[in-house]
């Protein structure tokens, strides 16, 4: 994904679907209701992380820890291994008078490398599962959708779904009570 | 209004919506700059020239304009150092301790504590910089492949101290910039002029409030807070052990370690105390730093406060019961020694003062808690030049002893660095939004999406997406 171009793929005829709801209660039940009906290629978008909007949208559980886990040890390894081979290998030096390899003085920096691992991977991680910095978004076309930072509660069902269809969609999010709903072009 | 199951009074008082939260945050932003700001960044910017000043002769003249000729000459630039550290960690307290805890009252200060922390370490990394003496072989303290075939110690503690407070810094970077990534796109969504649209854009790197990115998001925050607590309790007490490995007299003790680390929490709770006391009345944010956070803040202040005391007075027990007539003679001229004075002032400021903090009416009051942390924050520089000075004035080689007093260059320093401090926080409030609205909003009664009574069902288990 470009950082200023959108990932559609060609061919389709517009972003999507964007549907505005009232509060968090009334996002929760339109989410549960657009995963029952099957649709994949969709979104929620609210100003804060609405509490148990994971299971409502069928979300499976985040990745990231276990990237961060595996940064945080190669960290510690890392700093094992740079310790152990100056210490003893490379510039062996007696200093008061204990072993070259003395490893109980190595844990505080294995320590603080395997934290500053984990923390760098659970950044950048992060960014790179949500494909951010993307700087373009043809979401950010539309007027209603500067409310998502503010106080708006958004669902966006993107046209690359199989389930998509401009009108039948669209009747579909009104029913579940949507506010407001447009079509969102590239 | 209580929230209904756990008769707890709200944490946002005036039971304001979400759109009134961003209103709050942001307005301070987009509204002229008031002319008080200009006048404190004045202050400020000229408290940093004067570190500009201090350091530049520094480097020219070397380390000798300290009066470096004695064990003790050193001591100004070391107590600022474990000032500032110290200072820094009542905000990755806030933002990460008090998160894990699911402190939620933390959300209205966790945002400014966390910048105090990140300038904090800015000011603290300062001077071990320019302590070094050849700045210019700074480099020699990372473990970097160099020509002369050599490699740091990585048993001494100074080395663990450059790995731990340099991590410590990144690690707070990091933390406060991820929190930032939402509220910074709330500030782009509402920007009106171009060069605003274009820098907050870009610094909210596109966030679109997805809940797909939200998920990783609170993951990834989850971690960060869990990664941070350990590493704020090792900063210090590596920092400790800077002293605490040595053999001096008044340094060589195990307490240490909780003993910085307690009072790191306690010198930085007073810092966020100072900070927040001023924001709130300048940007008209009672509502949402309350006096129930200052209650909450002064009952760890208490509690911090106390542990200091009893460190103080167990180190002088230490010092009688373990029978080293050194040790011993080190705590008795501590304290009824040539620098009496800052070891009572130290005392009065860090352990008597405090005790106000058991009534409810001073723990409530703006002004005379303010009045309390300004004391604190005193003490809690006066016990690290405790700590360095009286240990270090009179140690075993009577023909080193030596009276310290700073040279006008190394109070210059000092004053510099609150410059320094104050110049970040003074850009801080004027450009970047001082609470975390996202997390703000999501404490709100009505962020809940099942409140008592609704008739929703329980969710299903998740599907395959």
């Amino acid at each position: 994904m470009g950082l200023m171009q959108p990932s559609l793929p060609e061919g389709t005829p517009c972003f999507g679907l964007l549907a505005q709801f009232r509060d968090p209660q009334a996002l929760t039940r339109a989410c549960e209701a657009v995963r029952d009906a099957g649709f994949t290629k969709w979104d929620a978008h609210a100003p804060f992380p609405v509490h148990g909007l994971d299971g409502a949208m069928g979300l499976r559980r985040s990745i990231l820890p276990g990237i961060i886990f595996v940064a945080a040890m190669a960290g510690a390894a890392g700093a094992l291994a740079l310790q152990g081979w100056t210490s003893a290998v490379d510039y062996p030096l007696v200093i008061s008078g204990k072993p070259l390899f003395s490893w109980q003085a190595f844990v505080p920096i294995i320590f603080e490398l395997a934290v500053l691992c984990g923390a760098l991977a659970a950044v950048f991680g992060m960014l790179g599962l949500n494909q951010l910095p993307a700087l373009y978004h043809p979401l950010f076309a539309s007027r209603a959708f500067e409310k998502a930072s503010d106080d708006g509660f958004f669902i966006s069902i993107e046209a690359w779904d199989p389930k998509f269809d401009v009108d039948r969609n669209a009747a579909f999010l009104r029913e579940l009570g949507a506010t407001h709903v447009e079509v969102v072009a590239h | 209004m209580h929230d209904d199951l756990t008769q707890r009074p709200p944490l946002i008082l005036g039971g304001p919506d979400f759109h009134a939260i961003t209103e709050a945050v942001a307005a301070p932003l987009e509204r002229r700059t008031p002319r008080a700001w200009w006048l404190c960044f004045g202050v400020s910017l000229a408290m940093l020239s004067l570190l500009g000043v201090s350091v530049a002769w520094l480097f020219w003249e070397g380390v000798g304009i300290w009066g470096l000729n004695n064990p003790v000459g050193w001591a100004f630039d070391i107590t600022n150092f474990v000032f500032w550290v110290g200072i820094g960690h009542a905000g990755t307290l806030i933002s990460a301790i008090l998160f894990l805890f699911r402190q939620k009252w933390r959300t209205s200060i966790n945002r400014s504590a966390e910048a105090m922390t990140l300038f904090a370490v800015a000011c603290a990394l300062t001077f071990p910089g320019i302590h070094v003496g050849r700045v210019w072989v700074a480099y020699w303290m990372f473990p970097l492949p160099n020509q002369m075939g050599m490699w740091p110690n990585f048993r001494s503690p100074l080395l663990w101290d450059v790995f731990a407070v340099s991590i410590y810094g990144t690690v707070s970077l990091l933390f406060w910039y991820v929190g930032l990534i939402p509220d910074l796109a709330t500030i782009r969504d509402r920007s009106v002029k171009p060069l605003a649209q274009r820098v907050y854009g870009a610094l909210a790197l596109g966030w679109r409030s997805s809940h797909r990115h939200w998920q990783h998001y609170e993951r990834a925050y989850l971690v960060l807070a869990g990664l941070a607590t350990p590493l704020v309790l090792s900063v210090h007490s590596i920092v400790s052990m800077d002293f605490a490995v040595s053999q001096l007299p008044g340094w060589h003790t195990t307490i240490f370690p909780p003993y910085f680390v307690a009072g790191a929490i306690f010198s930085g709770f007073a810092m966020v105390v100072t900070l927040m006391v001023i924001t709130r009345k300048a940007f008209g944010m009672e509502n949402i730093i309350t006096l129930n956070h200052f209650d909450a803040m002064a009952k760890i202040m208490l509690l911090t406060g106390s542990m200091v005391g009893y460190a103080y007075g167990m180190e002088f027990f230490t010092a009688w019961y373990s029978g080293n007539p050194y040790e011993l003679f080190t705590f008795q001229n501590r304290a009824f020694g040539p620098y009496a004075w800052a070891y009572w002032t130290m005392v009065s400021c860090n352990v008597i003062i405090p005790q106000l903090f058991w009534f409810k009416q001073v723990r409530r009051s703006v002004p005379v808690l303010f009045v309390l942390s300004l004391f604190v924050n005193v003490g809690m520089w006066f016990e690290r030049f405790v700590i360095i000075v009286t240990s270090l004035h009179r140690d075993f080689l009577p023909s080193s002893w030596a009276m310290y007093t700073p040279t006008k260059w190394e109070v210059m320093a000092l004053v510099g660095s609150f410059g320094l401090f104050f110049t970040l926080f003074c850009l801080f409030v004027r450009f970047l939004p001082i609470v975390a609205t996202a997390e703000v909003k999501a404490v709100l009664p009505q962020a809940d999406p099942h409140p008592a009574g609704s008739a929703h069902p329980v969710h299903a288990e998740p599907v395959e997406a």
